[in-house]
């Protein structure tokens, strides 16, 4: 069964089992790597991804349930607050063994999107779902505020 | 190298392309992906290579070969730093591919002839390995270019990539010398810089992997994809030590997409052309398993075991004076207990491996930690000659331990996946899931500590006695060797080399054996001894009635490195200085693998008794700091780490069954618990040491301490959790 949405501003049909996780449709149908598989249970967030706008895990959100919604993967984040806080992860030289970097990189992109100035319990709040087993959470907080800092300018 | 495949994965491609495209623009210097592509530059035959560890090219870029797996420690980065120095190259024009296995090049000169990451030891053992490297490689184009020119070699000079003769104001890019110093003689000696000459070394030097670790295009294993790959899921026993019994495929293979359900050694395994498909497979597979010499016992019962044995005495381990009479005849004695849980190691990339297997030969994908043991054992597991398995060694999505292990466990399970399909050349990708992760084994074992000490009547510690009761991690491994005297050094680092001067000092160490099979887990023995120590050297303080540092520091004497990072660490922290009702401060100090790390905590304890890690100011000596920045990273994510298990950590057994199965039930550090932290590093002119694992060592009990501060409680059951403080 053929499903079609947007994904990273295209039209995409994508044949395969609706009830496949959207992350193994998006990394084994779509091709597209970025995404990651952690946990498979909605429990660390390295295959977080936007749909309409809101940081969603794909691990745990079936193709079907994309069905003409917008998806857009790390491979496809062209928002300011995007650029920003990939600029600030650079910067900062967040990552380190940088696996779960797309993930938490996307859902600090959906926070800044939504909440342009965040205060730590706003992080906290965002961020607490996405694990970062080498703990690079120091340089993450910091570089959302650069980031949020960085699009006031 | 005709068999390397020509179908580089498309998204592989991209991502090379993208990064180098990136570096062209000046975003980050190039990362380039270990892959085909790169073997093709190599064998470019205007390239200048005049040794194992680098290449420089007509395009002028510097390729440093890592004989370390990239893990997220910034070994990339620190080796290429080294090299790059004695080069005297221009940072931007750094490239780093992984080096093959070859044990005849690539050895940890650390350990013998074994190639391998661990032990905190990349920078260590690569140290003079690579200045020699960089500096031989200087010193020929210096050569070519003084040939060149008609000039003595002494008038030219090198900097940024550039050697230049001032008189004649000529000069030329490594790149325009590469076909030229290919010609000169390697130098037979070479002369190496003083420290303060150094222009990268002690600089803030951007890692060489960022761009593509901020953008997706980061290859590790689980992105390697060739045209008809099949992706394996493998069922193993639900009990350590059970085999299959019988199985019943026939469910599996009804589900669209399973292509193969075939049995190996360590379980049964379901082939199918997606992920998903291997997954739904696996989970309709029908197992019996025979568990008649499985490990049947609870964690309970271990520990309540190892208790026993914590009260005899044990083997020797360090020996000075007399404990037990010192002790028989003191004015007052302390005794405590520690006991530490199992732990897994769960790296965010659960464990994988890609292999290529025919008649012919091997080709293993993976982000490999002991590439010439994972070489032998995949050899010994297919049937061929170790030099007939290629390993191209990936980025890793962490490991903490994980991937080293002398059984090679994920990747003979991939290989006798792929025997089991006929050895007929198709590649197969092993996945884990992170179910299969956290009940899979290889664990940081189960100890229980018992140390007892001695105050005189003037309140001087003159008795320490610490008993260790554990399992042996290296024990039945090609490591066994080191055992001596039946001591297995990775159970006693950081209790037998105690740096206080105590007159009696005894440690003990009861080797243990159980069912499960156990691991180093980041800092490996300190992970525990450091605990056990210093929140028990906070007690002796506490009953003598002392100040915890002052305590410590008066003790250190001859241990100047010791004392240098306490000092720093208590002064940045502002030791002394009081704080609100509620809070309290609290330091440790340890050594692992020659680096010293002190860390003063400090937490909330809310009324209803939970804590909360506010500030963690850490002081680190690792000798001459490579680059500061990665240290400093490498201290903040150890401390993340190492809090994360103490807080929560603990894989528990019931009849042998685990207990927790995901990130819900074994539970890891997120960014709203992470402390604010502050890192010093002490100047230093010694060799370099490592910077990976010891950060994570003091945590533990320099929070233990300030909980104590906080609330007067001592917590001497790991996790926290368990008794309900966090």
């Amino acid at each position: 069964m053929a499903i079609s949405f947007t994904l990273n501003g295209k039209a995409a049909t994508l044949d395969a089992d609706p009830d496949m996780p959207l992350l193994w449709a998006i990394r084994e149908v779509a091709g597209l790597h970025g995404t990651k598989f952690g946990c498979g249970v909605a429990q660390c967030g390295a295959c977080t991804v936007h749909i309409e706008g809101q940081a969603t895990r794909s691990c745990v959100t079936l193709l079907s349930a994309v069905e003409g919604k917008h998806v857009t993967t790390i491979e496809g984040i062209e928002s300011k607050a995007a650029k920003a806080v990939q600029a600030a992860w650079v910067e900062l030289q967040v990552p380190q063994c940088g696996y779960c970097q797309s993930g938490q990189i996307m859902s600090a992109t959906a926070l800044l999107e939504q909440n342009p100035k965040p205060s730590d319990a706003d992080i906290d709040g965002a961020m607490s779902g996405n694990i970062c087993r080498c703990a690079t959470y120091v340089r993450i907080r910091a570089a959302i505020h650069a980031a949020a800092h960085r699009l006031e300018g | 190298m005709g068999d390397i495949p020509l179908a580089l994965p498309v998204s592989s491609r991209r991502g090379f392309l993208k990064g180098a495209a990136a570096s062209a623009a000046g975003l980050t210097i190039g990362f380039h992906w270990s892959g085909p592509l790169r073997r093709a530059l190599a064998e470019a035959p205007k390239d200048f290579a005049p040794n194992a560890f680098l290449r420089i090219a007509p395009d002028n870029s510097v390729t440093v070969i890592a004989k370390h797996v990239e893990l997220g420690q910034g070994a990339y980065t620190g080796l290429a730093t080294i090299v790059a120095e004695e080069l005297d190259a221009d940072w931007a024009q750094i490239r780093v591919e992984s080096a093959p296995a070859d044990a005849s090049k690539y050895n940890n000169l650390n350990w013998g002839p074994v190639q391998g990451t661990g032990g905190s030891s990349a920078m260590a053992n690569s140290w003079m390995q690579l200045r020699q490297a960089g500096a031989s490689a200087r010193a020929m184009l210096v050569a070519a270019a003084a040939a060149e020119w008609g000039v003595p070699a002494a008038s030219l000079t090198v900097a940024g990539g550039v050697v230049r003769h001032a008189p004649s104001k000529r000069q030329a890019t490594f790149g325009a010398l590469a076909v030229k110093a290919a010609a000169q003689p390697v130098p037979a000696k070479v002369t190496l810089k003083q420290p303060k000459g150094f222009k990268l070394i002690g600089r803030k030097l951007p890692r060489v992997d960022l761009l593509p670790k901020t953008n997706g295009t980061a290859q590790f294993t689980i992105d390697v994809t060739f045209p008809g790959m099949l992706v394996a899921l493998l069922q193993r026993p639900p009990l350590f030590g059970a085999a299959v019994k019988s199985f019943d495929a026939a469910a599996s293979k009804a589900i669209p997409g399973v292509t193969d359900v075939v049995q190996v050694p360590r379980g049964v395994a379901v082939v199918a052309k997606s992920f998903w498909a291997a997954k739904q497979g696996r989970d309709a597979l029908k197992l019996e398993w025979d568990d008649s010499k499985a490990e049947k016992r609870s964690s309970a019962a271990i520990i309540a075991a190892y208790r026993t044995l914590a009260d005899q005495p044990g083997k020797p381990a360090r020996k000075e004076g007399d404990a037990a009479t010192a002790l028989k005849g003191a004015a007052r004695t302390i005794s405590a207990s520690y006991e530490f849980p199992y732990l897994a190691h769960a790296p965010m990339e659960p464990l994988d491996a890609v292999v290529k297997l025919d008649g012919s030969g091997c080709e293993i994908w993976a982000g490999d930690q002991f590439q010439t043991i994972d070489q032998a054992n995949a050899a010994a597991t297919a049937g061929l000659k170790p030099e007939q398995v290629k390993i191209h060694t990936l980025l890793a999505g962490g490991s903490f331990g994980r991937r080293a292990n002398a059984a090679s466990d994920y990747i003979v399970e991939a290989v006798s996946i792929a025997k089991a399909l006929g050895a007929n050349g198709t590649p197969v990708k092993l996945q884990w899931t992170r179910e299969d992760d956290i009940q899979g084994g290889r664990y940081r074992p189960i100890y229980v500590h018992k140390i007892e000490a001695a105050l005189d009547a003037k309140d001087q510690l003159v008795a320490w006695r610490h008993r260790i009761v554990g399992q042996s991690i290296i024990s039945g491994t090609p490591f066994a060797s080191l055992i001596k005297d039946g001591i297995d050094g990775t159970s006693v680092e950081g209790a037998a080399n105690l740096p206080y001067a105590v007159p009696n000092l005894s440690v003990e160490l009861a080797t243990t054996e159980t069912g499960v099979p156990v691991l180093w887990w980041r800092v490996v023995g300190s992970s525990h001894t450091a605990y056990a120590t210093e929140a028990f050297i906070d007690e002796v303080a506490h009953a003598a009635g002392k100040d915890p540092f002052a305590f410590r520091r008066a003790l250190l004497g001859r241990h100047p490195r010791h004392k240098g990072v306490l000092e720093l660490a208590a002064k940045a922290a502002g030791w002394g200085k009081p704080l609100p009702k509620g809070q309290g401060r609290g330091i440790a100090v340890a050594e692992a693998f020659g680096t010293y790390v002190a860390q003063v905590a400090e937490v909330t304890a809310a009324p209803n008794g939970k804590i909360k890690v506010d500030r963690v100011v850490c002081a680190v000596d690792c000798g001459i700091p490579i680059n500061p920045d990665v240290i400093t990273a490498q201290m903040e994510g150890g401390i993340g780490f190492g809090l994360g298990a103490v807080l929560y950590g603990a894989i528990t057994l019931k009849e042998g069954q685990v207990e927790q199965a995901n990130f819900d039930s074994y539970q890891v550090l997120r960014i709203d618990e992470m402390p604010k932290v502050e890192v010093h590093i002490v100047p230093s002119s010694a060799a370099p040491t490592g910077v990976g694992e010891p950060g994570v060592a003091p945590i533990g009990p320099a929070v233990a301490n300030a909980v104590f501060a906080a609330t007067g409680k001592r917590l001497r059951v790991l996790p926290f959790s368990t008794g309900g403080t966090v």
